[in-house]
C-alpha cells in the first residue's frame, strides 16, 4: 500500500513535467505566430527589399526544421527533445544553448531563495511560536502590526524602499548586481564577501515580507495546539514550561507549517523573479527578463520549464519526507 | 446602525482596511476634478521635475505628470484586479460547488488540477502566457490572463468550506425532504458562504493585482497605459533609482502599498466576520 500511494505521488510529478512542457509546445502554437516567415521577413527588412521567392524560402525551412510534420509527430518530437534536457539554442546569445544559459544563472537563484526561505521560515515560526505563548516577554505583542503589515507588501517593493534606504542614501550596501564590477570570481574570502554583501539587501527584502505570512500562520497553529487536552494535563503534570512549549506545543504545531512550505515555494519564486529584476542580481529571474526583452522564445520556454520542474521535484521531495516527521500521517492510512 | 458601529469597534481590521480603501478611490475621484488626465501621457509636461506646488508628484523622463498618472492609473490597477478576481471567484465557487457536493469522479479531476496548478509558480506560467499573445495587450485583455489562474485557489478553499457545510444538519434534512441538488446548493449553501465568499473574493483581487503588477515590471504589460505597474517599469526601464530621481516611484510605491494593506486587512476583518470562532484567538 505504502509503495502504492508514493507511485502516485511520483505520477503527479511525471504530470507536472508533462503538463508544462505541452504548456510550452502548444501555448505558442494557439497564438498563431510564424516564427520562420517573421524571422526571414526580418532578414529581408535587413536586406533593403522583400526578394520574390519568400514563401519558397519559407516552405524550405520549414521542411528543414521538421515543421512540415503533422502537429502530433512535432509535439512527439519535441517531448524527446524535453526528456533528453535539449531546450535548443538561445535566439538572441546565439550559439550558446539555452541550457547552457540557465545553468549558469541556477546557483544564484537557488543560493538566494534556498538561504532566505530557510531563514523566514525558521524564524517566522519561531515567532509565531513565541506570539502565542503567554509567558513570552511583552514587548513582542508589538511585533505584531508591523509584521502584519510588511506581510502585505509585494517583496520587489520593500526591496525598492530598502534599495533607497540602505544602498542610495546611506550607501551601506550595494545597489546592484552580484558581485563588484571587475571582481574576479574565485573561492577567495574576498569574493565570497562580496557576494554575501551584494545578496544582502534582496534577500533582506524577501525574508522581512516572509517572515510576517509564516509567523501569523504558526500563531494560530500554536492557539489551537495549546488548547489540546494533552497540554493542559502536562501543565498539571508540573512539566517545565520550557519543555511543554517546545516538546508539546512547538513540534506538533509545526507540522502544517510544512505541508504549507511546500505550498508557498511557487509563491515564493514568483515574487524573487522580480526582487532579482529590480536588484540586477545574475540568477534565473534576471535572465528571464533579458529573454522577455530579446523576445528569445526559447529561452523564455526553457526557463519556465525548468523552473517548474525543479519546483515540483522539491515539492516532491518534501511530500514524501512529510510522513518521516508526522508518523500519525502515514501512506499506509490514505 | 448602532449594532453596526458597535461591532466594527470589535473589527478593528475592517475598519483600517476599508478607511484606506476609501482614502484611495477618494483620491481618485478628487483627482479628477483637480489634474488633467491627459497629462498622464508621455511628452505633457516639462520632464523630470521634482514635485513642487505645480507638480505635487513630479513629473518622469517622458514627460508624464505623475499626478495626472496616479490618478489615471490607479483605477485601471483596480480594474484588472476586480475583473480577475470576479472572473476567478465566480469560476471557482461554481467549481467548488460541483465537486464538494457532487464528489465522485469530478471531485477527483477539479481536486487534482487545482492541487497541481497551486504548486506551480503562477507568474512564470502567465508569463508564457502574455508572450504567447505579444503585442499591445490592453487592460482588459490583461485582465483575462491574469484570470486564467485566478479561479485555482478560490477552487480549493471554497470546496474545503462546502465539504465541512454539506455534513451539516440542516443540509441533510433539506436533502431528505426532497430538495434537488442545485436548490439545496443556492438556497441552504450559498447564504452560510456569502461572508465566507466575500473575503475569498477580496483576497482574489489582491493576488490578481499581484500577479498583474509582476507582469507589467517585466514588461509584458499594456505599455501605452498608466497603470501603477506599468509606471514601475519605466522606473526600472530608465534606472530611477540610480540617478536619484526619488519621486518617480514614491508615488506608485506609497500607492500599491496602501491597495495592498488595505485589501488585506479588509480580507482578515472579512474572515474574522465569517469565521467567528477565529475571534477567540485573535
Amino acid at each position: 500500500m505504502q509503495m502504492l500511494a508514493i507511485l502516485k505521488r511520483c505520477g503527479v510529478f511525471v504530470v507536472i513535467v508533462w503538463l508544462a512542457a505541452s504548456l510550452n509546445f502548444f501555448l505558442p502554437k494557439l497564438s498563431g505566430q510564424d516564427p520562420v516567415r517573421t524571422k526571414l521577413l526580418q532578414q529581408a527588412q535587413l536586406g533593403g527589399y522583400v526578394q520574390q521567392g519568400i514563401d519558397e524560402m519559407v516552405k524550405i525551412y520549414e521542411v528543414r526544421f521538421g515543421l512540415d510534420r503533422p502537429l502530433w509527430q512535432q509535439y512527439l518530437s519535441y517531448l524527446g527533445d524535453v526528456v533528453r534536457g535539449d531546450f535548443n539554442f538561445s535566439i538572441a546569445n546565439y550559439p550558446r544553448t539555452v541550457w547552457d544559459m540557465i545553468s549558469e544563472s541556477i546557483p544564484w537563484t537557488v543560493g538566494l531563495l534556498g538561504m532566505t526561505t530557510l531563514l523566514s521560515f525558521v524564524i517566522g515560526t519561531i515567532l509565531g511560536a513565541l506570539l502565542a505563548w503567554p509567558r513570552a516577554p511583552r514587548w513582542m505583542a508589538w511585533l505584531m502590526p508591523p509584521l502584519w503589515a510588511l506581510h502585505a507588501i509585494p517583496f520587489f517593493l520593500l526591496g525598492l524602499i530598502l534599495m533607497y534606504l540602505l544602498a542610495f542614501q546611506v550607501q551601506w550596501l550595494p545597489i546592484f548586481g552580484g558581485y563588484s564590477m571587475g571582481a574576479v570570481p574565485s573561492l577567495s574570502i574576498a569574493f565570497v564577501l562580496d557576494i554575501i554583501r551584494h545578496a544582502t539587501l534582496p534577500a533582506l527584502s524577501i525574508i522581512l515580507v516572509a517572515v510576517g505570512g509564516w509567523a501569523l500562520s504558526m500563531r494560530g497553529m500554536m492557539v489551537t495546539t495549546m488548547g489540546e487536552d494533552y497540554v493542559v494535563f502536562a501543565e498539571g503534570k508540573g512539566l517545565k514550561s520550557l519543555t511543554i512549549f517546545s516538546r508539546y506545543c512547538l513540534r506538533n504545531a509545526i507540522l502544517p507549517q510544512i505541508t504549507a512550505l511546500a505550498l508557498a515555494l511557487g509563491q515564493i519564486l514568483s515574487g524573487a523573479v522580480l526582487v532579482e529584476v529590480i536588484f540586477g542580481y545574475p540568477g534565473i529571474g534576471t535572465l528571464l527578463f533579458q529573454a522577455i526583452r530579446e523576445n528569445d522564445h526559447f529561452l523564455i520556454q526553457g526557463i519556465v520549464f525548468t523552473v517548474i520542474v525543479s519546483l515540483g521535484l522539491a515539492t516532491l521531495i518534501l511530500d514524501l519526507v512529510y510522513p518521516l516527521l508526522d508518523p500519525r500521517i502515514s501512506y499506509r492510512r490514505t | 446602525m448602532t449594532g453596526l458601529l458597535r461591532y466594527l469597534r470589535r473589527n478593528l481590521s475592517l475598519v483600517v482596511g476599508s478607511s484606506l480603501l476609501l482614502f484611495l478611490v477618494a483620491f481618485i475621484v478628487i483627482g479628477h476634478f483637480i489634474v488633467d488626465v491627459e497629462d498622464a501621457r508621455a511628452l505633457s509636461v516639462r520632464p523630470l521635475q521634482p514635485p513642487s506646488w505645480r507638480y505635487p508628484f513630479g513629473t518622469d523622463r517622458q514627460g508624464r505628470d505623475l499626478l495626472a498618472v496616479m490618478v489615471a492609473g490607479t483605477p485601471l490597477t483596480l480594474q484588472i484586479g476586480f475583473i480577475a478576481g470576479i472572473l476567478g471567484v465566480a469560476i471557482g465557487t461554481v467549481l467548488a460547488f460541483v465537486a464538494a457536493y457532487y464528489r465522485g469522479w469530478a471531485d477527483t479531476i477539479i481536486r487534482g488540477i487545482a492541487d497541481i496548478g497551486l504548486t506551480v509558480p503562477g507568474l512564470l506560467v502567465l508569463i508564457i502566457i502574455a508572450v504567447g499573445i505579444r503585442g499591445g495587450l490592453s487592460v482588459n485583455q490583461m485582465a483575462l490572463v491574469v484570470a486564467s489562474l485566478a479561479w485555482l485557489n478560490p477552487t480549493r478553499t471554497i470546496r474545503a468550506q462546502v465539504l465541512s457545510l454539506r455534513e451539516r444538519g440542516y443540509v441533510e434534512i433539506a436533502r431528505m425532504s426532497g430538495m434537488s441538488g442545485p436548490a439545496i446548493i443556492v438556497l441552504e449553501l450559498m447564504p452560510n458562504l456569502l461572508p465566507y465568499l466575500a473575503a475569498t473574493l477580496v483576497n482574489a483581487v489582491s493576488s490578481a493585482i499581484l500577479a498583474s503588477i509582476g507582469l507589467e515590471v517585466l514588461g509584458l504589460g499594456p505599455i501605452d497605459a498608466p497603470t501603477l505597474g506599468m509606471t514601475l517599469y519605466w522606473v526600472n526601464f530608465n534606472a530611477a533609482m540610480i540617478n536619484g530621481w526619488w519621486w518617480w516611484w514614491l508615488a506608485p510605491t506609497v500607492i500599491i502599498v496602501l491597495v495592498f494593506l488595505g485589501l488585506f486587512f479588509v480580507t482578515v476583518g472579512l474572515d474574522e466576520y465569517a469565521n467567528p470562532r477565529l475571534r477567540r484567538s485573535a
